[in-house]
């Protein structure tokens, strides 16, 4: 049971809105993950849901239930924080069983689920170790242990790996996404990572200036963003936006195409170009391409296979069913 | 860069200093042992010049046997301990209140900290003539304005007065060191405890006293090594009457007033063994502390 649902909600610091009136539905047991660049609000949406901090204006609904008046710890929702937020002096065991003893729950059964716990994290070893004496991976983990024993209406998630390395990253990505498979509980996740995004989401809630861009599955969004900004923001890398002549003759005022909807060819095609820099992947090669379509280079995407060298002459063709079209208001047409 | 040439240049360079500071430290060290066991008392006629005489461990045994020794340890203990919890538990309530985003926090802070400038002798006999003066003190005043008979503070209740004086001094000192500590406590913390269900009761014991043991320790260990030797408190307002004879207070008369130089010494020798047990005892709690 863990349905969110945002209705009008607003926040504002003194004269500064960072978020204007917002509605937003989250439906009981899906992933839905925050998405957009820094600075622009989605940890101050989660810690309204949250409770951390109170709405300027609207209501919060958890489980139809009106909460927006609720204090954080009744809400039924647990939060791992970006800094984990660890207690630095209680071991492993007590940090993950502090919740259950704020609730007065019996030892029996706190050493239960504490056990439990450290069962599906791996942190069976650790359990008399302080925080301090972990990796940052390990942490990470006894944060997630310390918001699942709560067995909550569902899960904060605010930048979980932003502070981990790379590998780590990805393996710690996949652990959370089995996590909610496995408990089929709500969660909401924040990143500023659109990889992350469209990894892990059930449902992605693209973000810019407090202001819902678009909400939908990750294919949804990347298959048909519904304005400039999510089409930018959605796919690695980067959609090519070509404006001016071309655009024109699409009746747009600007059109979108994926690096992998470009067909790379060294003997025809519709615009001419010369080869710039390319990055190899190994399975794939980015190629940086300056046309005349357009003043910035074209990022076109190759098997890896095809080498090209720098300053070599190739044509790009767009396919026609992956362009995307946009009005002048940056929004989608059709 | 820790060659063998620059190492000795170092200690060279630092020999002036350690030199002079051990000089300061062992000179009056080694001359208080030496009179301790000579019989010194300028008023009977002995001095440096003629000669002392020896006369082994009679001042240690005349010192320990004195009847004022003993009250003189229990007083001490009792100021020293009275003036710490009053300053710590002050000291986190004051540090957590100032925390807290209060209009003119800046102004707020710096009267705080005042009492701290204040010379110990001033303020003891500010508290001496303006509060605890039983017929125009304020407090006499405060007394009578709700009928009650007022106090003579210094000799009816001259132990407490004492503590409040000094705890009065050092309570800035606490409040300082606690409240730079209170705000390193990251704000998540006390966020993710919240979530997790606990009370603001819960989260002072089980967040922000352990984050604050360190600063206490500290708090601790520094004021005990001043409050050992107060001074000046005691003899602006009690004169070590009414029980507030301490360690200190007590050599300084048997040197000062009984003019038996060899006695004091003996007594400054048994003040450096009690402080030392002392920082040792606290050495240990804070190195604990500070282990982890
Ligand atoms: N307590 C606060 N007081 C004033 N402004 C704040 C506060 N918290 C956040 N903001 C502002 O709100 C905006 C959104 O912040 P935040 O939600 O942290 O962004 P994000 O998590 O998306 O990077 C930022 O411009 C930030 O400066
Ligand atoms: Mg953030």
């Amino acid at each position: 049971m863990g349905s969110i649902v945002l209705e009008k909600v607003k926040k504002s610091f003194g004269d500064v809105t960072v978020i204007p009136p917002l509605d937003l539905q989250i439906d009981d047991g899906e992933f839905v993950v925050f998405v957009g660049p820094s600075g622009c609000g989605k940890s101050t949406l989660l810690r309204l849901i949250a409770g951390l901090e109170d709405v300027s204006g609207g209501t919060i609904r958890i489980d139809g239930r009106d909460a927006t008046e609720i204090p954080p710890a009744r809400r039924g929702l647990a939060m791992v924080f970006q800094s984990y937020a660890l207690y630095p002096h209680m071991s492993v065991r007590k940090n993950i069983a502090f919740p259950l003893r704020m609730a007065k729950l019996d030892q029996a059964e706190i050493d239960r689920r504490v056990g439990a716990a450290a069962d599906i994290l791996n942190l069976t070893a650790y359990l008399d170790r302080r925080p301090g004496q972990l990796s940052g991976g390990q942490r990470q983990r006894v944060a997630i242990g310390r918001a699942i024993v709560r067995e909550p209406a569902a899960f904060l998630f605010d930048e979980p790996l932003s502070n981990l390395d790379a590998a780590l990253r990805v393996g710690m990505r996949l652990e959370i996404s089995e996590l909610h498979k496995r408990l089929a509980t709500t969660m909401i996740y924040v990143t500023h990572d659109q990889v992350e995004a469209m990894t892990m989401a059930d449902k992605i809630v693209v973000l810019q200036a407090g202001v819902i861009e678009q909400v939908g599955s990750p294919l949804e969004l990347y298959q048909r963003p519904r304005n400039v900004f999510v089409a930018g923001f959605i796919g690695s890398p980067r959609m090519n936006l070509i404006e001016g002549a071309e655009a024109r003759k699409h009746d747009a005022a600007a059109i979108g195409i994926r690096p992998e909807h470009l067909e790379i060819s060294q003997t025809e095609g519709l615009w001419k170009g010369t080869v710039g820099v390319s990055e190899h992947l190994g399975s794939d090669t980015f190629f940086h391409v300056q046309t005349n379509a357009s003043a910035q280079p074209l990022t076109a995407r190759a098997s890896g296979e095809l080498a090209l060298g720098y300053g070599s002459e190739v044509y790009l063709t767009p396919r026609p069913e992956h362009l995307h079209r946009f009005d002048e208001n940056g929004l989608r047409i059709a | 860069m820790a060659t063998q040439h620059s190492r000795s240049a170092a200690r060279l360079m630092m020999a002036p200093a350690v030199i002079l500071l051990l000089g300061w430290m062992l000179v009056p060290l080694t001359m208080t042992l030496y009179f301790s066991f000579k019989k010194y008392l300028p008023m009977r006629g002995d001095s440096l010049e003629r000669g002392l005489d020896w006369v082994g461990f009679e001042n240690y045994s005349r010192f320990l046997n004195s009847s004022s020794f003993w009250p003189s340890v229990q007083a001490t203990l009792l100021i020293v301990g009275g003036v710490l919890v009053i300053t710590v538990v002050l000291g986190v309530l004051l540090a957590i209140l100032l925390d807290q985003p209060i209009w003119g926090q800046g102004i707020v802070r710096i009267l705080i900290i005042a009492p701290f400038f204040v010379m110990p002798t001033v303020s003891a006999l500010v508290w001496k003539n303006m509060f605890m003066d039983p017929v125009n003190g304020m407090f006499a005043h405060l007394w009578r304005f709700f009928g009650a008979e007022p106090v003579s503070w210094l000799s009816d209740a001259s132990v407490q007065s004492i503590i409040m004086i000094v705890s009065w001094q050092w309570l800035p000192f606490a409040t300082l060191i606690l409240l730079t500590a209170i705000q390193s406590l990251d704000s998540e913390q006390i966020e993710a405890a919240e979530m997790d269900g606990a009370s603001v009761l819960s989260r002072f014991f089980y967040i922000v006293l352990p984050h604050l043991s360190r600063a206490i320790t500290i708090v601790i260990l520094i004021q005990t090594i001043f409050l050992l030797s107060i001074f000046a408190e005691i003899f602006v307002t009690t004169g070590g009457a009414f029980g507030t004879r301490t360690l200190t207070y007590l050599i300084f008369q048997r040197v000062v007033d009984s003019q038996n130089i060899g006695l004091g010494s003996a007594g400054g020798v048994y003040a450096i063994i009690l402080a030392n047990i002392v920082a040792i005892f606290l050495m240990r709690i804070v190195g604990k502390n500070l282990d982890r």
